[in-house]
């Protein structure tokens, strides 16, 4: 295996990067300068790194303020207590009031391991996905995780994305263009699509790879917007492979499978697997957890030769 | 202008509207540093209406303010019509989308906190219902305001002792309130909330170094004497003859 990776460092030192070229640029947090990597922001620019405590409500109307007063937030909190804690806020505050803010969940999908379901964030994309005017990315890699937050500061409106904590080889070709709503197609085949997002990329690929040895030539989509979805690569997956596999670290409803079955089921319907988490996880690591609910390489593989010998 | 939109729409929270016009008008034609035909303008003070359901005084008093037109003030609540139900910031002078209870202050904090980072003068102003001090998002921000001494920051509450189904001390006590924000570390002024010179003196203050409170006390429905102090009168709507006799009420006491 490849050397692995932790985003939130990329996401710590592009924050920085982005700070010092930016003075608009802040960073809102909820007690999480350490678990976010914040400490060289927050010496770098001890005024510009607004913690305000264990208060994730007003962590981002706060947010919301600062953007009304010109400035554009990169709020960094662990996600599932700003997505589920700040729901609300998330959806008034900054969406419906169409604020350039920047929702940067952290350590998201199980990767507090043992920590338990009350530290997981399966939920969020499925609780972003359900509010209207918010662009959602779930970054494959270190390289993704900064050409999101550089595409974000410039984007003009509210962004949600995650930030990995759980180690992933890089994926992301370093010519590969980031551009919004478009998916990165990794690997090229037409007897069955394997659309994957965040930790999920790296073993879609390993999927592809023992594919091939079985003469099954998979189609590999770096899904990483989740909202725009790159409908035109969807569809383009559906008719040419007309079998379509997805993966991600979330629930296996409402998340990018669901976003993907909601647009295939109109416009040019497949059979599908949708791989997520269907429940609360037992205890264990993450590692643990995502070849317990069947992310992992040989799951993929399962469920794409279902699809071919049945579909 | 609070009944033409009311009348108009058949709906809207005419109680609430009553208590706090006349915070509303002090503000904005004698407090806020703000100009109708910028509403852009980045200098401007910030003003954020947390109790959003009091939409239509809000929207009547922009008109005053020359944000809108008053023509447009009968499209309350009406099909398409910019004039949601709360306030939005498709209208020129609002500056955040309220109405679920308890947003207003974090907002306001973190315009205090943008102003202070920016090293402007522009102040932030946010007008809270007493009821909604009872969401706990409130206090999140008041602990965050008072921390960092936000003087810049006014909240204003409309405390006319009611909300929706009965009085706040009936249902969740608030009192004593003046002593909860001076624990979160804010200076507190009380003050008569329908007596514009009270308000003018106390709103027009200079800032301190402390974020400021100032509860000022109101009577639901002020004005209408059928309306006042009556909780049934948070969101009913008053009919044709009610408006005429409430019109009728205030052109005598003008």
């Amino acid at each position: 295996m490849s050397e692995t990776f932790d985003c939130r460092q990329a996401f710590a030192d592009e924050l920085m990067r982005l700070a010092e070229a930016d003075p608009r640029v802040v960073a809102v947090c909820n007690d999480s300068v350490g678990s976010s990597n914040l400490g060289a922001f927050q010496r770098a620019f001890p005024d510009r790194l607004i913690n305000v405590g264990i208060a994730e409500q007003d962590m981002v109307g706060v947010a919301a303020g600062l953007a009304l007063g010109g400035f554009v937030p990169f709020v960094s909190a662990a996600s599932p207590f700003l997505t589920a804690r700040a729901l609300e806020q998330i959806k008034a505050d900054i969406a419906y009031s169409r604020h350039h803010v920047v929702l940067c969940g952290q350590s998201p999908g199980m990767s507090y391991g043992e920590l338990g379901p009350t530290h997981h964030s399966i939920e969020d994309l499925a609780l972003m996905r359900a509010i209207s005017g918010l662009d959602i990315i779930v970054p494959a890699g270190p390289r993704q995780t900064r050409a999101a937050m550089r595409w974000a500061l410039g984007a003009g409106r509210p962004v949600f994305m995650r930030v990995a904590r759980f180690k992933v080889p890089e994926t992301t070709p370093a010519e590969a263009e980031f551009a919004p709503g478009h998916a990165v197609q990794l690997r090229d085949g037409s007897d069955v699509a394997i659309l994957a997002c965040g930790a999920l990329v790296s073993r879609a690929l390993a999927a592809a790879d023992v594919l091939a040895e079985r003469g099954v030539a998979a189609r590999v989509l770096d899904m990483a917007w989740v909202r725009p979805l790159d409908e035109a690569a969807v569809l383009a997956a559906a008719r040419e492979c007309g079998r379509i596999v997805t993966a991600e670290e979330a629930l296996d409803r409402g998340g990018l499978g669901g976003a993907v079955a909601e647009l295939v089921v109109r416009h040019h319907p497949v059979p599908m697997r949708i791989l997520g988490v269907p429940e609360f996880a037992p205890t264990g690591s993450a590692a643990f957890l995502l070849e317990h609910f069947g992310l992992s390489a040989e799951a993929i593989v399962r469920a794409a030769l279902e699809l071919v010998e049945h579909g | 202008m609070i009944l033409e939109a009311i009348g108009a729409a058949r709906a809207g929270h005419v109680g609430g509207d009553f208590s706090v016009a006349d915070i509303l008008t002090v503000l904005f034609l004698s407090v806020l540093r703000i100009d109708p035909t910028r509403p852009d303008w980045p200098e401007r003070d910030r003003f954020i209406l947390s109790k959003g359901h009091c939409a239509a005084a809000l929207y009547a008093v922009l008109t005053v303010a020359g944000f809108l037109d008053r023509t447009e003030l009968t499209s309350f609540m009406g099909r398409l019509s910019r004039l949601n139900g709360h306030p939005n910031r498709k209208i020129p002078g609002v500056e955040a989308n309220t109405g679920p209870l308890g947003h207003g202050l974090p907002i306001a904090v973190g315009s205090a906190i943008a102003a202070r980072l920016s090293r402007e003068a522009w102040r932030s102003f946010v007008v809270l219902g007493d009821g909604e001090l009872q969401e706990g998002s409130n206090w999140e921000a008041a602990m965050a305001a008072g921390h960092r001494e936000l003087g810049s920051l006014t909240a204003i509450i409309d405390r006319n002792g009611l909300q929706q189904g009965a009085r706040t001390e009936e249902t969740n006590r608030l009192e004593p309130l003046a002593d909860k924000w001076r624990a979160f570390g804010w200076e507190v002024a009380e003050a008569d909330g329908h007596d514009v010179s009270a308000l003018h003196a106390v709103l027009s203050a200079p800032p301190g170094r402390r974020p400021r409170c100032v509860i000022a006390r109101t009577i639901k429905g002020r004005g209408a004497s059928f309306m006042e102090d009556r909780v049934e009168w948070h969101h009913k709507v008053p009919s044709p003859e009610q408006i005429a006799q409430v019109l009728a009420e205030l052109e005598a006491g003008a």
